[in-house]
């Protein structure tokens, strides 16, 4: 998309609201929808990945650098379940505050 | 050449869509469009028409089925009534959004209940807010003309909006009358092959009706607006076409003995046939009565109505549907139409011939006379019932 949601006007629509880029889902930001985050305390993480299995928005990746399993904050929906299932309990859900 | 014939107005619809190439046609019986769909049934059945005739479980089902076939780009066709255009309610809004040029035929019926299968408008009072381009007709041929307009209307790049023909259930639907059946080859002529922008094609993929934010839904609303506003252009020109290749001319807003007139009959449908009769009596012992009948419900023929009433002084109204709690829903958006006008004529409204009671010409004359008495009185009268006994 090359304008922005919020730059879109009703003259740019496609008609019938037709999405014509195919998997652009994958732009919108179901980040915002999140009121908590989880974060990851790498000192108990055991790299088991039950995490990136759980996570019902496959959001969660295994990061190639130092193969711990992230979540992607920008479709993450801090809904808590990574959290609820971790074993070692590595996961901790933060209030977002911004 | 046309061919003479005289047939049921519904068998004469369903041969009608067959001229037109109908690609698939997806329905559901209800009385009393039923022939017309039955007819389409038996017409693919024997392979007089090649399409996809595809029998669902309900209404809903047949205008979802309908939202596929016509993202696909292939013309389509479907029709019901009453209690069936209410199971469609919500996929109605669904097609006019997705800007999918659906034409459907509605054979207007009384909703339940008690029920009731015979014929008034509350069917269509019910879906007037569906964003669908919406006809009236007045008899049969009426009524095939314009199932061949709504498709060009429809299918119009500039356009692509589901189009519904309104045609009064038995009154119209189940009359044998004389009409002139197009020939295939000058609806082939008027009717260019339906060619839609963006459909369903695997090789270059889209997705239709998906989700909008609160921070698009504006958007998409007004971009479906301004599309509706500006088919009335279009659905003049189509008209246009039409009376000049096939010598038969509709308008938004149809008038009949208005000239001299300042008392007015306002009606819409098969009914105007007989309010016609009602006003050439008139006229024969001297009262001379106009009557203006809404074709184009939707978009609103706003300009044309204003004009057409421009020196009325008394309106009478007659709406065959009920809001209950308000009146009648046609005359309220006259109303609504003539406000501040310079001059804005006394307004008399008439809830009548509902669930398929009759109005003869007597009836209107009856009428216009009570109408007339109301708007000189004083009283404060909203609307009334006609012919209600007791």
């Amino acid at each position: 998309m090359a304008k922005s949601e919020s730059e879109i006007t009703w003259k740019d629509l496609n008609i019938g609201c037709i999405v014509t880029e195919p998997g652009n889902a994958s732009a919108y930001r179901t980040g915002a929808w999140r009121s908590q985050r989880p974060v990851l305390d790498t000192n108990k993480c055991i790299r088991c990945g039950l995490c990136y299995i759980f996570c019902p928005e496959g959001c969660i990746k295994l990061d190639e650098k130092d193969q711990y399993f992230k979540a992607d904050l920008y479709h993450c929906k801090g809904c808590g379940i990574c959290a609820k299932e971790c074993k070692p309990k590595a996961i901790t859900m933060v209030e977002e505050e911004e | 050449m046309p061919k003479r014939v005289g047939m049921e107005v519904s068998i004469a619809v369903a041969e009608t869509v067959g001229l037109c190439n109908a690609d698939v046609i997806s329905a559901y019986p209800i009385t009393p469009q039923t022939h017309i769909v039955e007819h389409l049934a038996e017409m693919v059945a024997n392979g007089e028409l090649d399409a996809e005739f595809i029998p669902v479980e309900s209404e809903h089902s047949a205008m979802s089925a309908c939202l596929g076939s016509s993202a696909t780009g292939a013309r389509t066709f479907t029709a019901t009534a009453g209690q069936g255009l209410e199971l469609m309610h919500e996929v109605l809004y669904v097609a006019s959004s997705m800007r999918l040029p659906i034409v459907m035929a509605v054979a207007n019926r009384a909703l339940s209940a008690p029920l009731s299968v015979w014929g008034d408008h509350s069917d269509v009072m019910a879906v007037r807010d569906t964003g669908w381009i919406q006809i009236f007709t007045e008899n049969g041929q009426e009524a095939l003309d314009n199932i061949i307009c709504a498709f060009r209307m429809a299918e119009d790049k500039n356009v692509l909006l589901p189009v519904m023909v309104h045609i009064d259930g038995f009154y119209l639907t189940h009359m044998i009358e004389p009409m002139l059946l197009p020939d295939r080859v000058d609806v082939n002529k008027y009717l260019p092959p339906n060619d839609y922008p963006l459909p369903l094609w695997p090789e270059k993929p889209v997705a239709m009706g998906d989700f909008a934010p609160p921070v698009l839904y504006s958007e998409a609303k007004k971009a479906q607006e301004v599309a509706m506003g500006a088919s009335k252009k279009y659905i003049l020109q189509h008209w246009a076409e039409f009376g000049k290749q096939f010598g038969r001319n509709y308008h938004p807003v149809e008038c009949y003995n208005c000239e001299n007139a300042t008392t007015f009959l306002f009606t819409m449908g098969s009914f105007s046939e007989t309010a016609m009769t009602a006003v050439d009596e008139l006229k024969r012992k001297g009262q001379n009565i106009g009557l203006v009948r809404i074709r184009l419900w939707r978009p609103f023929p706003y300009a044309e109505l204003r004009e057409a009433l421009k020196n009325a002084e008394t309106l009478i109204v007659l709406d065959r549907a009920l809001s209950s709690g308000l009146g009648g829903p046609v005359c309220s958006e006259v109303k609504s139409a003539l406000y501040g006008q310079p001059k804005m004529p006394k307004i008399a409204n008439f809830i009548g011939g509902i669930g398929g009671r009759d109005i003869t010409p007597e009836g209107f004359i009856e009428i216009i006379n009570r109408g007339i008495e109301i708007s000189h009185g004083t009283k404060e009268n909203e609307f009334e019932f006609y012919g209600v006994r007791g």
